[in-house]
């Protein structure tokens, strides 16, 4: 692996890139470096490892137990990694993606490394951007003392450093287990596990638990929960959620039906399961559609996760949630297929390859269906009831905006309501409102959320400054465009 | 179905809202065809500009007309505040047209020659700046500017609340809002209307097409013309910053909210609206090359739109002379002209015969033999 | 907010400030993670209503950690590796051009 710290290094062109240094991204490089397409991997993190394997090369945390073996296991596929030919770009944005007119087919990839610019060209990409976690507004969630799950595990993993006061965590879904167990390994003071499941989506669920008794799933959660269960006090059946506080986190009030009770505490770690990021290739113009198991939006892609953009494929958990082990495995079969569409690679070389990957494949997405079904979010914490909620954190507005413009103004889809409300327009570009605000327009307007659509995004994907758009070469066609 | 509405006017972007508002202030019952979440819909992609410096040649009773729209905007926002409650930030303090080479300075001059030597353009104002006055009037611009053109009579909006508002003021006015309601066909019987799409018919005596492109398509239904093209245009807009320019140009605006809008390319791309990294770069520099402090924000977002252009780029207004009580309103500035719309057309249009102002605006224009 | 855990690897102690107070930080952290380390609570004011805000996603996604560092505003402190001596500001809503300039 050849690691770049200056972008005036990187090649005019590659024949793959690969956006993401997280599992999918990392196996995806070395596969296709493997099969000798020259490689760019662009990562916006300073080290390897995406979220999951957050700072697997630098972590201070020494005490293995407490992080786990599953993920220390990132360990081995950072090394392999840095073993293969891959162009590694850390502290690298990718913020735009379009067709290279130069060499039609190709792709011209906007990067931005140390504060300058430049446009790449890709024969194929591969997105593996993951997934974030999904919105969780509840009142008081914009309030300093809350943060979400994911980010106490980064604190921990990337810092060495824990919750200092009382922790709440609340929400639902396997992370929430995971973190629990590993902060209070770590020393932290979790005086309430809150458990918003809602208890109806067992009988969703029965019908994928065979399954899920015989996937690896089951003995890592049974494990995690007998470890945290006797230990911490839990409270299940958690309906209502409030965040209280002036400027800061005091407390969380929490309803269980009638039953309302007040925790004081001083961090607030919400979760409730995690979603394909999809701003890239929704901004790539890849096809989308709404998966109502998972419970969100996820790239069309074939067996060998290309896009409806041809050369577009997206791998790992940006593809539909599977977890580290599985977005591994993406990674590599998207590798084959970028390798077979760039004559690297036979068809029946690329089939006899990939066959043991998608059987381990197989294998570790066994049982996935019954998370997806068991933990997904309760109404009530998708679309906040309370008119007051904030939903969009940078234009703070709230969910009674969004209802009343949707049931008054005739407001049919998240587009409309940004241009209305400027829910979506703020710094996030939506990554933190657009669940939100399709749902309150599909629960106001009784339609479904696939019915209701998505922003439509477009670059840059991630920030770019005035100054480096305006030093990228421009041509004559666009110097005529603009000055008339 | 409900009653059969006096009015129904497809399309629910700008224009057809301020129409239909119009309307409904003179007291009919309105109804709005609109498409859905996915619409083109120029009204979520303009630069927000009430412009009037440079605009009319060829034309002049173009220039006049969007004069007038100019001169009783802050009416409108009058208008708006109270049958809203939103205000859309309207301001008219002068627009620049900043050049950044002798050789631009000189063809804006040019322009503006032809354009103010046509009879009726007696009274319109404007000043050519060197670098010296426009740095006193604009302490922000950088030193590759070497002049400019103002007018006291350009201004600018939001036009997103202006959107807004014109949807909350129809609403409070009781006018019929239908989203999703695309029109495939006009049907005209015996003096009226019949309107039909996948979600049904409704019945009117006057219906106005306020459709953008989608009025190419319609108009012909009701015996008119409305020869209207995409022209592609792209913007950017950056992080919310601190204050720093109050006047409009029309390529760099700072909107009430902060963020600095930059514009305004012109392609013909037909129906392509995707967002290309070069017209953006020559957009972004020269817009650090006007204002040197705008080098280090973050773009937050970059669109592009499609603007709604007749052959000559002037409005079509046009009243079918088949079949009258059909109504055509079409053009690329609906934040300008929004002022006539509410105030001047839409009553005419309720009257049943368009005002003598707009009679050089009919598409017979485009009709003309050209030995004539 | 948060602190170190009892059993840390060691690293290089980097010097920074946070609004002209002096603090450490740990060579390898982001700045939002110094600052969290530091007991920092809110590290910007929103541009619509000047309310405190924190990180809250620490994954680049929220733009919640947004800060001045050396003079350059809306800077994503998640994103971003702490460096000796490192002069670190409240963003207090809208960018400002001091801020973009210098």
């Amino acid at each position: 692996m050849t690691p770049v710290k200056d972008i005036a290094t990187v090649a005019e062109a590659y024949d793959l890139i690969v956006v993401g240094a997280g599992p999918a991204g990392l196996s995806a490089g070395v596969r296709a470096a493997e099969l000798g397409l020259s490689v760019l991997l662009a990562d916006e993190n300073p080290t390897p490892g995406g979220q999951i394997y957050r700072a697997i090369t630098t972590t201070p945390v020494t005490d293995r137990s407490i992080l786990g073996e599953d993920y220390w296991r990132g360990s081995g596929i950072v090394a392999r990694f840095e073993k293969s030919a891959a162009t590694y770009a850390p502290g690298c944005t990718v913020w735009s993606i379009g067709p290279d007119e130069a060499t039609p087919g190709s792709f011209e990839l906007g990067l931005s490394l140390g504060g300058k610019a430049r446009m790449i060209s890709a024969a194929q990409v591969i997105l593996a951007t993951g997934a974030q976690e999904r919105p969780f507004p509840i009142p008081g969630w914009t309030l300093p003392g809350v943060m979400t799950a994911g980010a106490a595990q980064i604190a921990l993993k990337g810092s060495g450093i824990v919750p200092s006061g009382r922790t709440v965590i609340a929400g639902c879904g396997p992370l929430l287990y995971l973190l629990a167990s590993q902060l209070a390994a770590a020393g932290t003071e979790i005086v309430a596990v809150l458990d918003t499941t809602p208890r109806s989506n067992w009988s969703k669920a029965l019908a994928a638990l065979p399954d899920f008794l015989r996937s690896p799933y089951l003995a890592k959660g049974l494990k995690l929960m007998a470890a945290t269960r006797g230990k911490l006090r839990f409270l299940t059946g958690v309906t209502g959620l409030a965040a209280q506080g002036e400027k800061q986190l005091g407390g969380i009030r929490v309803e269980r039906g009638s039953r309302v009770e007040t925790i004081p505490c001083d961090a607030l770690l919400l979760h409730q399961g995690v979603l394909p990021s999809v701003n890239f290739s929704n901004a790539a113009g890849c096809e989308h559609y709404f998966d109502e198991e998972q419970h969100a939006w996820l790239p069309r892609l074939d067996e060998w996760y290309a896009s409806s953009v041809a050369g577009i494929a997206i791998a790992g958990d940006g593809a539909g949630i599977g977890g580290a082990e599985s977005a591994a495995l993406r990674g590599e079969i998207a590798a084959f297929g970028a390798a077979f569409r760039l004559g690297k690679l036979g068809e029946s070389q690329r089939d006899a390859q990939a066959a043991p990957v998608r059987a381990e494949l197989s294998r570790r997405l066994r049982g996935r269906r019954f998370l997806d079904l068991i933990y997904k979010p309760a109404p009530q914490f998708l679309a906040p009831p309370q008119d007051e909620t904030i939903i969009c954190r940078c234009e703070e507005v709230t969910a009674g905006q969004v209802r009343d413009a949707a049931a008054r103004l005739g407001v049919t889809g998240p587009n409309q309501m940004k241009a209305f409300l400027r829910c979506g327009m703020g710094p996030c570009q939506g990554r933190l409102c657009g669940p939100t605000v399709v749902e309150l327009i599909a629960q106001t307007r009784g339609v479904s959320p696939a019915e209701t659509g998505y922003y439509r995004l477009r670059p840059p994907v991630k920030p770019v400054t005035l100054a480096e758009l305006a030093a990228l070469p421009a041509t004559e066609a666009a110097v005529k465009a603009v000055v008339r | 179905m409900t009653k059969e509405p006096d009015a129904v006017v497809i399309g629910g972007g700008v224009v057809g809202g301020a129409i239909a508002l119009g309307l409904a202030r003179s007291g009919a019952s309105v109804a709005i065809l609109d498409e859905g979440d996915d619409a083109f819909r120029a009204s979520r992609g303009n630069f927000a500009l009430v412009w009037v410096q440079s605009k009319g040649f060829g034309m002049p009773e173009y220039a006049l007309w969007s004069r007038r729209s100019a001169d009783d905007w802050n009416g409108l926002a009058g208008i708006l505040k109270v049958e809203s409650g939103i205000d859309v930030a309207h301001s008219q303090p002068g627009g620049f047209m900043l050049c950044l080479s002798d050789g631009e300075l000189q063809k804006r001059v040019d322009m503006m020659h032809r354009l103010h030597n046509q009879e009726t353009m007696t009274n319109f104002n404007y000043e050519v700046l060197d670098h010296a006055e426009t740095k006193r009037r604009l302490p922000a611009i950088g030193k590759d500017v070497v002049g400019a053109l103002y007018s006291p009579h350009d201004g600018h909006v939001n036009s997103l609340k202006l959107f807004r508002a014109l949807r909350e003021a129809c609403v409070r006015r009781g006018v019929d809002y239908r989203p999703s309601h695309a029109v495939e066909t006009i049907e005209p019987r015996e003096g009226s209307f019949s309107i039909r799409g996948p979600w049904g018919e409704i019945r009117t005596g006057r219906v106005v097409l306020a459709a953008g492109l989608g009025n190419a398509r319609l108009a012909p239904m009701v015996g008119l013309d409305a020869p209207v093209t995409p022209s592609k245009g792209q913007i950017i807009v950056t992080e919310k910053t601190e204050p720093f320019l109050n006047n409009p140009m029309v390529t760099v605006r700072q909107t009430d909210e902060g963020g600095v809008m930059i514009g305004d390319s012109q392609e013909d791309r037909g129906f392509d609206t995707v967002v290309r990294q070069p017209i953006l770069s020559v957009m972004a520099e020269r817009a650090v090359k006007m204002f040197p402090r705008l080098a280090g924000l973050n773009v937050v977002r970059t669109w592009s739109a499609l603007r709604v252009m007749s052959p000559d780029g002037f409005p079509i207004y046009d009243q079918s002379t088949t079949h009258p009580g059909a109504f055509v309103v079409t053009c690329h500035s609906g934040v300008t002209l929004a002022a006539n719309h509410v105030l001047t057309l839409a009553p005419a249009i309720l009257s049943g015969t368009l005002p003598d102002a707009v009679s050089t605006f009919s598409a017979r224009r485009f009709h003309v033999p050209a030995h004539a | 907010m948060f602190r170190p855990m009892r059993e840390r690897a060691a690293a290089a102690a980097l010097n920074f400030t946070f609004d002209g107070r002096p603090m450490t930080g740990r060579a390898g952290d982001t700045v939002a993670a110094s600052l969290l380390a530091n007991g920092i609570v809110a590290c910007r004011e929103t541009p619509v209503s000047d309310t405190p805000r924190a990180p809250y996603c620490l994954m680049g996604v929220c733009f919640d950690c947004l800060v001045v560092i050396d003079g350059i505003g809306n800077r994503q402190g998640c994103l971003v590796p702490l460096s000796e001596g490192m002069r670190i500001e409240t963003q207090h809503g809208r960018r400002q051009f001091g801020e973009a300039l210098s």
